[in-house]
């Protein structure tokens, strides 16, 4: 039994007070390198909150994050971001005012600092690399089309392009499919599929069709620690999956 | 409040461009040497305008104290004047020391007897001060009104605090520059002047050339971005604390070369330029000018400068209405300002609703209207 090695992220007896109110509570989770993750969770079971507390927007009260080895706790989120943490949010956050190459050029460019952006130009490799992002989500065609201009599915698409070209080790993915079609959810899931095994990809959803075809382990949340964990079909047929989440569509 | 990144076309920009030198080249032989001079004068404000476009058309930050670093570069441009010119005063010290009864001069004075040093002071020292006090803001995350805010009290501080030093810089009398030396010339008369104005629009070309290059490539797409989303700049591994001191500080550069320029074609720098009213006139400028737009802020600057001596000789104490009404028209019906509505759909539905030009058929969908902005670029 040695799981730390293997191990990418671990989330340690997190806990999140807002001014009494706990929206993670003694939250414990594991992400093995290569894992495809489903979270889950009824509203308010803590599902963002868990992914604030790993990018550094939020501290948490109690707890520990590990990301290969380092504490994330107290770092800024650029820094996190460096480090190969990347975020999808959970309505498409693209830069609108710029077009699909400019926002993919923000995504890939390295070094980050601002000499390296004002005096030097793109280099080749990037632009190869947002080449290869364009047709990855089949936007080759509005390349030079403000992100602003684009249908929803498309500025989900270009966001998802957005991450892979951070190439983060970690992708946490909020919501991808919101307000996607079905085919275009059909899409998505097998591109997260195919992403995983390299990356290490963590989903939060509350599409079951949608987790389901990811065919991935799953995690359930509820007021802010896990309820249960194990692959989907264990997970439908927990009793208190169904009681807090599955049979009784509350909000 | 929202902004839409409007990129100029490259012919609108051009022929924007060949009448503004059309302009200042033909100006020393049409108009009389008092004009020329307020011309020159309010060229120099443009030079702060573009700085106020670069922080707020860009970067979404909206300060309210340009002044304290357009009046820093005025100083300095005065002090180098004042003390070069005072070799005929007690204790070759300038003239106004000794209504004070001072007899040694203050420390800081003492660099400004190098030209150099006094060239470099004028945009360096304001670019200094903006980019620590922009990096302490930052670096705490205020924003939005509460930066607007702390930006006009940190313009009272100044404010107060160089109207009570009169045993440094003369304190609410300020500096004058125009019966000073410069060249063995006097800076008021009319030859330093007329160079003074050839300079200034060198400088306007000079400042545009380099805002243009700043926001051009990706560091301005990431200006571009922070104001728009600056939470998502910061999950992508950038770090807006550096972007938005740099920025400041170019800002704060711009304003002291602007001040500079003004001072020496006024006469004279004092306190007044650090008044709320006028650092809020700027703003207005580019508000009207058009945000985002660089060249938008050169012509609000000049134009409303030019328009309100005008308005003033003609019917005084009237103009502060008059700018007033145009900044409630500005921000109700061209939110853009006016070159952002020359640039947009502006022209054509006034056209429509004259009646003059057919309307187009579309839904009347957001989505399809950016589509036909952006085929419309292309």
């Amino acid at each position: 039994m040695n799981k730390n090695t293997s191990s990418l992220l671990r989330l340690e007896n997190i806990t999140v007070s807002f001014e009494g109110f706990l929206a993670l509570n003694d939250l414990n989770l594991n992400f093995k390198k290569g894992e495809l993750r489903a979270v889950i969770g009824p509203n308010g079971a803590g599902k963002t909150t868990f992914l604030d507390v790993i990018t550094g927007k939020l501290k948490p009260t109690k707890g520990e994050v590990f990301f290969k080895g380092k504490s994330l706790i107290g770092r800024k989120e650029h820094k996190i971001a460096r480090l190969g943490v990347g975020r999808k949010f959970q309505s498409p956050r693209v830069f609108e005012n710029l077009t699909v190459k400019e926002n993919l050029e923000i995504s890939v460019s390295t070094p980050k600092s601002p000499l390296n952006l004002i005096n030097k130009k793109i280099i080749n490799e990037q632009l190869e690399e947002i080449e290869h992002l364009m047709n990855v989500i089949n936007l080759s065609k509005k390349i030079n089309s403000k992100a602003g201009a684009l249908s929803h599915g498309q500025k989900q698409w270009l966001e998802i392009a957005m991450l892979l070209g951070q190439k983060p080790d970690l992708m946490l993915v909020d919501e991808p499919v919101a307000g996607l079609t079905d085919e275009e959810t059909d899409l998505t899931a097998d591109l997260l599929k195919s992403l995983s095994g390299e990356n290490t990809v963590v989903v939060i959803d509350h599409d079951m069709e949608f987790i389901r075809r990811l065919d991935s382990n799953v995690s359930v949340l509820n007021q802010g620690t896990v309820l249960c964990e194990g692959t989907m079909d264990t997970i439908q047929n927990d009793k208190r999956v169904i009681d807090v989440y599955l049979g009784r569509p509350e909000e | 409040m929202e902004f839409k990144n409007l990129k100029l076309s490259k012919k609108t920009t051009f022929v924007i461009w060949v009448l503004i030198i059309a302009f200042i080249i033909a100006a020393p032989s049409i108009l009389p040497v008092f004009r020329l001079n307020l011309l020159g004068r309010y060229l120099s404000l443009a030079i702060v305008a573009l700085g106020v476009d670069l922080i707020w058309g860009f970067t979404g930050l909206l300060s309210l104290g340009q002044g304290i670093f357009f009046a820093l570069g005025g100083y300095c441009a005065a002090m180098y004047l004042q003390i070069t010119s005072s070799s005929e005063f007690p204790n070759n010290i300038p003239e106004f020391f000794g209504l004070y009864g001072v007899d040694n001069l203050p420390f800081f004075w003492e660099p400004f007897r190098s030209p150099i040093f006094s060239l470099f002071a004028i945009w360096v020292i304001p670019a200094l001060v903006a980019g620590i006090l922009g990096f302490l803001v930052f670096r705490n995350r205020i924003k939005g009104v509460y930066f607007s805010i702390l930006t006009q009290a940190a313009l009272l501080v100044f404010f107060n605090f160089f109207n009570g030093q009169q045993k440094l810089i003369n304190g609410t009398n300020g500096l004058k520059t125009d019966v000073t030396q410069l060249f063995g010339q006097m800076v008021g008369s009319e030859s330093i002047q007329r160079m003074f104005f050839w300079f200034t629009a060198l400088l306007v070309i000079a400042a545009w050339f380099f805002s243009k290059w700043v926001v051009k490539g990706r560091f301005g797409n990431i200006l571009i971005g922070i104001r728009d989303d600056e939470p998502r700049v910061r999950f992508t591994g950038y770090n807006p604390v550096l972007f938005k001191t740099i920025i400041f500080s170019i800002a704060g550069g711009l304003a002291g070369i602007s001040g500079a320029l003004y001072t020496v074609q006024s006469g004279i720098v004092s306190p007044q330029f650090m008044t709320v009213p006028f650092s809020i006139e700027m703003v207005i400028w580019v508000a009207v000018g058009g945000r985002g737009t660089l060249l938008g802020a050169i012509l609000g600057a000049v134009f409303i400068n030019y328009a309100k001596s005008l308005v003033s000789e003609a019917l005084p104490a009237s103009w502060m209405f008059i700018q007033g009404g145009l900044f409630i028209l500005v921000v109700t019906a061209l939110p853009e300002g006016v070159l952002g509505w020359v640039q947009g759909e502006g022209p054509r539905n006034l056209l429509q609703r004259l009646g003059l030009k057919r309307k187009i058929e579309t839904y009347p969908s957001l989505e399809i209207k950016n589509e036909t902005e952006v085929l419309k670029n292309e």
